[in-house]
């Protein structure tokens, strides 16, 4: 088993940010399966088949959110920023600026978004 | 901005890099129980309390047929440590001095640890927190007023877990004063009684401030849950024209689901 989910060496990552690069990966890969699945559905033939892998990119979906929510919970400006683009009309691209820099204006010369000192687990 | 206020500090970037990595490097010495308990979190400032799962009935009934219960939950419990940093030293720091006086930050920061590891281990009444060695369903077994008789009960405290079905690894948390004496101890073999008592733990041996003697526990995981809402975090009280005055905060629950898996050693 790989461990390319960090990119610096493990032992030196606190616990927390061990489980955030978990966490990443894991959302690349539910991304990456519901990209595999519409390129297969969109090939297949086979109704039944068809109906069993869209059924399956459901629950990819599911995970997808999932571990995004996760992330969002503990990076308060990526939340800041995701609220000002997701579920929104408009201009995607237009909105993202906006997100970005609304959300740079909520915290002038903050040093880290996360406030904690990052310890988490010791063992 | 979150409630800490770090923001309002007259603090610059690396003021607040230097604070906290000296909170850190001194916290993750004195941090005892996060060594050897399950961690869970950190939920938020806002998360206020854990589920327990479990429900008291409530007496009486609002309407005839219809019965009552309520959900027991464990509150959070707030941990704080006030400290303050001198400006002439910040100043000294930003001009490359590299031994700027934060003794405050690091007396406040042991302070704080060694409540962490109090709560855990021993409990702490007033916040409904039943610590490892309070909740063992086991007999303390005396560790011996010399460090060379240590191998004898932790030896039996191990088997009695074996025989309870709580299998190895296991660790052994040790009061300053008891871990001093292992480190210094060979045992009658001159064999170090650190190296001793490692092999009968299989698991490792932590110096724990608060500690009362020793706690032998199972490391196998789901036996001690402590639940972090805000992980131990530094905040922005006041100034004046002297100090930056700043606090470490931290919220948690500490609960012991499996009482067996832990034996107290005392002296």
């Amino acid at each position: 088993m790989g461990f390319d989910q960090y990119h610096e060496p493990p032992d030196e990552l606190p616990a927390q940010t061990r489980t955030f690069a978990r966490m990443c990966a894991s959302l690349t890969e539910e991304a990456e399966a519901i990209g595999w699945y519409e390129q297969r559905i969109a090939i297949e033939t086979d109704r039944e088949a068809v109906a069993v892998m869209q059924n399956a990119q459901g629950e990819e979906f599911k995970h997808f959110a999932m571990d995004l929510e996760y992330l969002l919970r503990r990076k308060p400006l990526w939340r800041e920023i995701a609220e000002g683009i997701l579920f929104q009309d408009g201009d995607i691209v237009a909105r993202g600026e906006e997100a970005e820099e609304e959300a740079a204006e909520d915290i002038p010369g903050t040093p880290d978004e996360a406030p904690s000192l990052g310890i988490g687990g010791l063992r | 901005m979150s409630h800490l206020l770090r923001e309002h500090a007259p603090l610059t970037g690396s003021d607040w890099g230097m604070i906290d990595e000296e909170a850190r490097s001194r916290l993750k010495v004195a941090l005892a129980a996060r060594q050897l308990v399950d961690f869970d979190g950190p939920k938020g400032w806002s998360y206020s309390a854990t589920s327990l799962g479990r429900v008291t009935a409530l007496a009486g009934s609002l309407v005839d047929g219809v019965t009552g219960a309520q959900r027991r939950v464990l509150p959070m419990v707030e941990l704080r440590a006030d400290f303050a940093i001198s400006r002439e030293e910040l100043r000294a720091a930003e001009r490359g001095a590299e031994d700027a006086d934060l003794e405050a930050l690091d007396e406040a920061a042991l302070n704080i640890a060694l409540a962490e590891n109090v709560a855990v281990f021993h409990g702490w009444e007033e916040a409904g927190i039943v610590g490892i060695a309070e909740a063992s369903s086991n007999e303390p077994i005396p560790l011996g007023d010399e460090a060379n008789q240590y191998p004898g009960p932790v030896a039996r405290a191990a088997e009695r877990m074996l025989r309870q079905g709580i299998p190895r690894p296991y660790g052994l948390a040790l009061g300053p004063g008891c871990y001093r004496a292992v480190v210094e101890t060979t045992d009658h073999g001159g064999y170090p009684v650190f190296q001793h008592l490692t092999e009968i733990t299989g698991g490792p041996l932590v110096r724990a401030p608060g500690v009362r003697g020793a706690v032998l526990v199972s490391l196998r995981g789901g036996d001690f849950l402590f639940e972090s809402g805000q992980d131990l975090s530094i905040g922005y009280r006041t100034h004046d024209e002297d100090a930056v005055h700043l606090y470490l905060e931290e919220s948690f629950s500490f609960r012991v689901a499996t009482p067996e898996a832990a034996i107290a050693l005392t002296v």
